[in-house]
């Protein structure tokens, strides 16, 4: 119900599993890259608008990736495609570290934002609440949290986005096809 | 040190009451541990809290005579805390609070009237960063032992003062608005 088949036999992620996938793809990786890039920052007007930008996408990315879990969770996706234990073992494992992280990371950076006492108001008009205080010593722990899952994040997308490559060029088992959008 | 000053009163009554309670009629005292000035800007729609740590105050007021009150406050803009050490050094820099050409912000009245029992309205002179601003603070009063506190808020323009200049004076990132709210622990007032 979920997954459709595809001409080469091999079944499909359904299409909001797809629209889910590819639209958090490019909102992870362009948040994960103002991230770092502006972190260096001097303080500056643009620094603080990106600084911003960074906190709505990334409680953006929260609320989406709860649905998103929501609709995994209900609905089975395609079965795995032949490959050997160990990979199918790392690629589940890979799949949960990412969602993990997709709430922990910007969790920990919505805490940062309240301990500086700058609270987070998604898209200047939804002002969530403080679940810690604003604290010195505290913001700059929950920095260097922040800034670890973001590394980890970064690194498990790269590990996602290797392994896709590696089915789709060299073991050609058509298991990027599954969640590629249908070209009309 | 909010734990700090929820011990602090009981103490400091002791003192305060020991000290000037005899002398009434004498200069009205601030008392700082039990007294606050805090400030509230907006950047981008995010509400930001920061506080004066240092400030002093000549108060000679009595309530029966409102009129007669000469009210003067020197405040220490280098105290400033907001949140975090990147922002507090920001707020130090020429194009904010300029704190090594202006170290300090001053107000000075020029007329206190009463506006209701317990309430005044002190009108004076504001001056930060060199720029001096005419304002009218709303002052209530409440009296608990020894102890008067004066609170009130009130809203100033920061380009009225130059702060946040060159860069930063877009009020689309940073609100023209800053709130400033103050509770001011006081001895030695006559009854009101």
């Amino acid at each position: 119900m979920s997954s459709t088949r595809t001409l080469a036999g091999a079944e499909r992620y359904s299409g909001v599993a797809i629209a889910f996938h590819w639209l958090l793809a490019v909102m992870i990786i362009g948040s994960l890259s103002v991230g770092f890039y502006m972190s260096d920052l001097p303080m500056s007007p643009t620094r603080l608008k990106l600084f911003n930008w960074h906190k709505w996408a990334g409680i953006t990315i929260m609320a989406l990736s709860g649905l998103r879990l929501l609709w995994r969770l209900t609905h089975r996706p395609p079965p795995d495609v032949a490959m050997p234990r160990w990979q199918r073992v790392a690629a589940h494992a890979t799949h949960w570290a990412l969602y993990a992280l997709f709430f922990l990371t910007p969790l920990a950076g919505w805490a940062y934002s309240s301990a500086t006492g700058f609270p987070v108001v998604v898209f200047g008009v939804l002002p969530l609440p403080d679940f810690v205080p604003v604290d010195k010593a505290l913001a700059e722990t929950l920095k260097s949290r922040h800034h670890l899952m973001a590394f980890l994040l970064a690194a498990v997308v790269l590990l996602h986005i290797g392994a896709a490559l590696k089915h789709h060029f060299l073991d050609r088992d058509g298991l990027l096809m599954r969640m590629w959008p249908r070209h009309s | 040190m909010t734990t700090m000053m929820k011990a602090l009163p009981a103490v400091s009554a002791l003192f305060t009451l020991a000290m000037f309670a005899p002398s009434a009629g004498a200069q009205q005292k601030i008392v700082p541990a039990q007294s606050e000035i805090a400030f509230t800007s907006k950047q981008m729609g995010v509400p930001v809290d920061g506080k004066f740590k240092k400030f002093d105050a000549q108060v000679a007021f009595d309530p029966k005579q409102p009129q007669a009150a000469k009210i003067a406050f020197t405040i220490d803009l280098g105290s400033a805390t907001l949140g975090s050490a990147e922002t507090e050094a920001e707020l130090a820099k020429p194009d904010w609070f300029n704190t090594k050409a202006f170290p300090q912000a001053t107000f000075e009245s020029s007329a206190v009237k009463a506006s209701a029992p317990g309430r005044f309205d002190v009108a004076g002179k504001l001056v930060i960063k060199g720029a001096a601003q005419d304002v009218t603070v709303p002052v209530v009063l409440a009296q608990a032992g020894a102890n008067t506190t004066a609170s009130g808020a009130f809203v100033i323009k920061r380009l009225d003062f130059k702060i946040g200049d060159g860069d930063w004076k877009d009020t689309s990132m940073v609100a023209n608005d800053v709130q400033i709210k103050f509770k001011l622990t006081l001895t030695g007032v006559g009854p009101l």
